[in-house]
């Protein structure tokens, strides 16, 4: 369906302005639209698509076409498909990318031939730190930055002997790091769990056993689904309180894994009940668009479009000035759906987190805002950043 | 006939891609062909042992992924100035093909070795699943490995080094992929033809009565899967200079499933099937997927219906289709023409 | 306290491997089929179960629905493809039931979204029971272990007591035998297939309520029930059933102990990954060391 608006878009600048339609901006999107993980994928194109909608085909008053293709979360795929837009499309701008191993496969390649890419989720320290680069911008978030905020919040809290949970693999232990950066107080435990486990009970025996006073887990997907789940049929959730990023509570999870989450405080860059006119404008048009309620990636993806379409204002659509446009990126004088919003250093945010808790709206699950963990937070990898 | 004006239309089509590639401006596509080249080097590995030996491994894409990652690794000890060993002997990294290609073939073929030993006492499914074992394990290995980047994987900063030649500009890797595909296809023409493969033939055929004629035959087909293990190593290699990134997606099972795909898609036991399966499965897969997301929806019945009347691959269709008259009391199921 | 609730742990994961082993190894050991859709029935069941739960409120009459469902769907393409796939070479079933698998996944996802969906324990299950003093245990896992043995012995009933386990016994060693006597063979054939189907829907509807109910639920745990059934003898219902019991507590008990152990010998901070690697790689090295000893697995079946 929207492949067909995007053609529609396309085809009525063509019939109007000839001229124009031959200067519209290519932006190329990679994501993840079949197989395991669609749903970010599919989020992320339908926040960006509806800014470009909103904006009649426009982005910033510059027509664009926006050039979408499925990655299937494989990255040699990927890659092909970068290699590809860059070469037979001519991008001007490239997006979409979910996961950090896609983007650090991808975005080098990218970057090096002098084409800009703005990260709409991925945010892995390499690209943060030593390998970040003028060309490559992160609209979302470090890799780190929620876990971070929640081990603030859980020592302005004042807790003291958390458990903690992450899978094996890089952005666990990114996550777990993260988190021990902020967190002060004694740790019960930490157990690194198998990539895509669906069974929990050992952790949570163990857990159970180890007796803290909360636990912080980082389970993306449907691992983080199962272990909720488990955790509550095992008692626990009166019990010992769970706390997470936002990930795991997100509106595309909330509904799978029920009650169970009910209460639960997580960590976010983003809340749909955020006070500000650009998010109210955002969900509203996302639930009148697509019909559903709007997730943490589809504001990343409406972000990433707006962040672009004000580049694009300022310049006056002339992408082919690298420098002018860099510095327009830079500035990022878009209104965000989360707020405040800037560019540190390393082209990553500068922004507020907030803690949120999951309740029950008109009988559907969804978070609240109910404070703030961090005011103007940057991320720890700036430094590491030459350029 | 058919079979001869394929053949010699492929070899034309192969070696003037690239000029009409960069000649059109749609330069990406040699890096397209380069992936399907290196995809069909090892379903080539594991028709070697699957068609001409009767062995099915669920675990050819461990030999593959060893190979890229002993390339990654040797380049990235290379960049940071730090030796891969320090015991028992002080080993550097290096970028150079000449070195890093050889040591990820012997890498593979050594890690075939291990595997073949223990596994090659089963049969049957159980020799299916033992394989799957230990790249399943080999898969766990690469994701907890924290140094070189686990699930994450590792970026090579460049292609490989190889004298006179510039791997990074495309049409020269291409042209290098290619040569070596054809050199493998030729070895392994000769191979199957010579005491060798006719041996590991009869092995696969009837393994009692090679047993019986004094045959060492578990010497046989741990020699193929060595063998095999090297050139999936290769292919490995490869892949980690063209795509300049490793991860453990390369091992993981659905990888193995591909590469058993591709082979019996072409055609298991003949010369040419394992190119040609590489070639169909992927360019249905990016044509699909560029038609629709639901590509799978339509690739998924065709492999049904592949199986249901193409009973020996595409590259069987093609053979039969070339052959005056069937030969009559040849084994149909995987007989290699006579010619 | 904590050893026995992790046995029970690795018991009750050992019993939902057994339902879905169970199925293909009939299917596997009788009609000579590797069939790797058999997790997409798995994943059929779980969201039949969790659409029809969701509407009805009733995680019975989602269970009710989704075992026909799944039986049928089972004999239905046991009907259109996997029939003419008996007298084919394993190697030919491994690619087309691999291309059943892409389109099942896709099916699942454009009729249901990509998505996961929830599937909550019936109320009458939630919650713990004391099972010890001081050791609760989720009242829902305890009924799954019942339903798993429950099945099993169901299943030893069938197998040696009934006229229909006599044919199957019969139909695995003889097919023409057997179809001299002026037994429909391929009608045999489709109702083993469609009990094999209905038990990996049932094992669908057990996992729904504990796991996350997802497109592509069914081939992480395909492979871990082609682990089961090969460590326990291809064929062999009692092989399957001391695989699954096996693997669920080498699995678990693996993932509980292993990191403390390292943690121990090494220090917790590197130990935890290496450890945690090592419970990853658990089954398959169990898996590698049962092959190596005794090829034909721990119960073979015929000589």
């Amino acid at each position: 369906m929207n492949k067909r608006l995007i053609a529609l878009a396309v085809g009525m600048v063509l019939a109007t302005s000839p001229a124009a339609a031959a200067q519209a901006v290519k932006i190329g999107m990679i994501t993840t639209l079949s197989g395991g993980g669609s749903a970010l994928g599919i989020d992320i194109r339908d926040g960006f698509q509806l800014a470009v909608d909103q904006g009649g085909g426009k982005l910033g008053g510059v027509a664009v076409e926006l050039i979408v293709e499925d990655d299937a979360r494989k990255p040699a795929k990927a890659t092909d498909i970068a290699q590809r837009m860059l070469n037979r499309d001519k991008v001007d701008i490239m997006t979409g990318i979910v996961w950090s191993n896609l983007a650090i496969a991808v975005v080098p390649k990218v970057t090096r031939a002098g084409v800009f890419y703005i990260s709409p989720n991925a945010g892995p320290s390499l690209l943060a730190g030593k390998g970040c680069h003028p060309n490559y911008f992160n609209v979302a978030w470090q890799n780190d930055n929620l876990h971070e905020a929640m081990g603030q919040y859980l020592t302005d809290k004042g807790y003291d002997n958390v458990y903690l949970l992450a899978p094996n693999y890089p952005a666990g232990k990114d996550a777990l790091n993260g988190f021990k950066r902020f967190y002060k107080g004694g740790i019960a435990g930490e157990v690194y769990t198998k990539l895509g486990q669906k069974d929990y009970a050992a952790e949570i025996a163990a857990l159970r056993a180890a007796k803290p006073d909360g636990v912080f887990f980082f389970l993306p997907g449907g691992m983080g689904i199962s272990f909720l789940k488990q955790y509550d049929q095992a008692g626990l959730t009166r019990q010992i309180p769970v706390f997470g990023p936002a990930f795991s509570f997100d509106q595309t999870i909330l509904a799978a894994v029920g009650e169970a989450a009910l209460g639960v405080i997580n960590t976010s860059q983003w809340s749909k009940d955020l006070d500000n006119p650009a998010n109210k404008a955002f969900v509203a048009g996302f639930k009148a668009a697509y019909g559903r309620l709007p997730s943490l990636y589809a504001s990343q993806g409406y972000d990433a479009a707006r962040l672009i379409g004000a580049a694009l204002a300022a310049t006056g659509g002339n992408v082919a000035d690298k420098d002018a446009f860099r510095d327009a990126l830079r500035a990022a004088g878009f209104e965000s759906v989360r707020g405040k919003f800037r560019f540190g250093p390393n082209h990553h945010p500068i922004q507020d987190i907030y803690v949120r808790q999951v309740v029950k709206e008109d009988g559907v699950l969804t978070n609240k805002v109910i404070g703030k963990a961090f005011t103007d937070h940057a991320d720890a990898y700036a430094a590491l950043c030459k350029m | 006939m058919a079979r001869r004006a394929i053949l010699a239309t492929a070899a034309v089509v192969g070696l003037i891609l690239p000029l009409a590639a960069t000649a059109s401006g749609q330069e990406y596509l040699i890096g397209v062909a380069t992936r399907i080249l290196i995809l069909a080097l090892a379903g080539l590995s594991l028709n070697l042992i699957l068609g001409y030996g009767g062995m099915v491994s669920f675990g050819h894409a461990a030999f593959f992924g060893v190979g890229a990652y002993a390339v990654a690794i040797l380049a990235y000890h290379d960049t940071m100035g730090e030796p891969v060993l320090t015991w028992p002997i002080e080993l550097a990294g290096t970028q150079s093909a000449f070195v890093a290609w050889p040591a990820a073939m012997l890498i593979s073929a050594l890690f075939a070795l291990v595997v073949g030993a223990i596994s090659l006492r089963t049969g049957g499914l159980y020799f299916i699943m033992i394989t799957l074992a230990f790249a399943q394990m080999l898969f766990f290995f690469f994701v907890g490995l924290e140094t070189y980047g686990g699930d994450d994987g590792l970026s090579l900063w460049a292609r490989s080094s190889a004298g006179p030649l510039d791997l990074g500009d495309p049409a020269t890797f291409y042209y290098l992929t290619l040569g070596l595909v054809a050199l493998v296809l030729g070895f392994k023409a000769r191979l199957v033809a010579a005491r060798f493969g006719l041996a590991l033939q009869g092995i696969r055929d009837n393994e009692q009565r090679m047993r019986a004629l004094g045959f060492a035959t578990l010497r046989y087909k741990l020699a193929a899967f060595v063998l095999a293990g090297a050139v999936a190593g290769l292919a490995g290699a490869l892949m980690a200079n063209h795509s300049e990134f490793v991860s453990p997606a390369l091992l993981s099972w659905q990888r193995s499933g591909e590469m058993l795909v591709i082979v019996i898609l072409g055609g298991m036991g003949t010369v040419y099937g394992p190119v040609a399966g590489a070639i169909v499965f992927f360019t249905l897969e990016e044509l699909l997927s560029q038609w629709t997301t639901h590509w799978m929806i339509v690739l998924g019945p065709l492999l049904v219906l592949v199986v249901l009347y193409a009973k020996r691959g595409l590259w069987g269709l093609v053979e039969d289709a070339s052959r005056a008259r069937p030969l009559p009391g040849k084994e149909e199921r995987r007989g290699e023409p006579a010619s | 306290m904590l050893i026995v609730e992790q046995v029970l742990n690795g018991l009750q994961l050992g019993v939902m491997l057994f339902l879905l082993a169970a199925g293909l190894t009939l299917v596997l050991g009788i009609m000579n089929l590797i069939n790797l859709a058999h997790g997409s029935l798995y994943m059929i069941g779980a969201f039949v179960a969790a659409s029809v739960a969701g509407w009805t409120g009733s995680f019975v009459l989602g269970l009710l629905a989704a075992l026909p469902a799944a039986a049928l769907v089972g004999m239905a393409i046991e009907v259109v493809a996997l029939r003419r796939l008996y007298a084919r070479d394993h190697l030919d079933q491994v690619l087309a039931t691999f291309g059943l698998i892409l389109f099942f996944n896709e099916l699942v996802s454009i009729v249901w979204g990509p998505r996961a969906l929830f599937l909550d324990t019936p109320r009458w299950l939630s919650g713990a029971v004391e099972i010890l003093p001081g050791l609760p245990y989720p009242a829902y896992r305890l009924a799954v272990l019942a339903v798993g043995l429950a099945v099993a012995v169901f299943l030893a009933w069938l197998v040696r007591r009934t006229r229909l386990g006599m044919l199957i016994r019969a139909g695995a060693t003889n097919r023409e035998m057997v179809a001299a006597l002026g037994v429909n063979i391929r009608l045999l054939y489709t109702l083993v297939f469609g009990l094999g189907a209905m038990l990996a829907g049932l094992a669908g509807v057990m996992a729904g309520p504990i796991y996350a109910v997802e497109v592509g639920m069914g081939e992480h745990i395909l492979i871990l029930t082609f682990v089961v059934i090969v460590i326990g003898g291809i064929g062999s219902i009692r092989g399957a059933l001391a695989g699954a019991l096996l693997v669920g507590l080498v699995d678990t008990l693996g993932r509980a102990f292993l990191p403390t152990l390292f943690g121990a010998a090494m220090g917790p901070a590197a130990a935890s990954g290496v450890g945690a690697s090592l419970a990853s790689m658990a089954i398959y090295i169990v898996m590698a060391a049962v092959l190596a000893l005794r090829p034909r697995g721990l119960f073979p079946v015929h000589g």
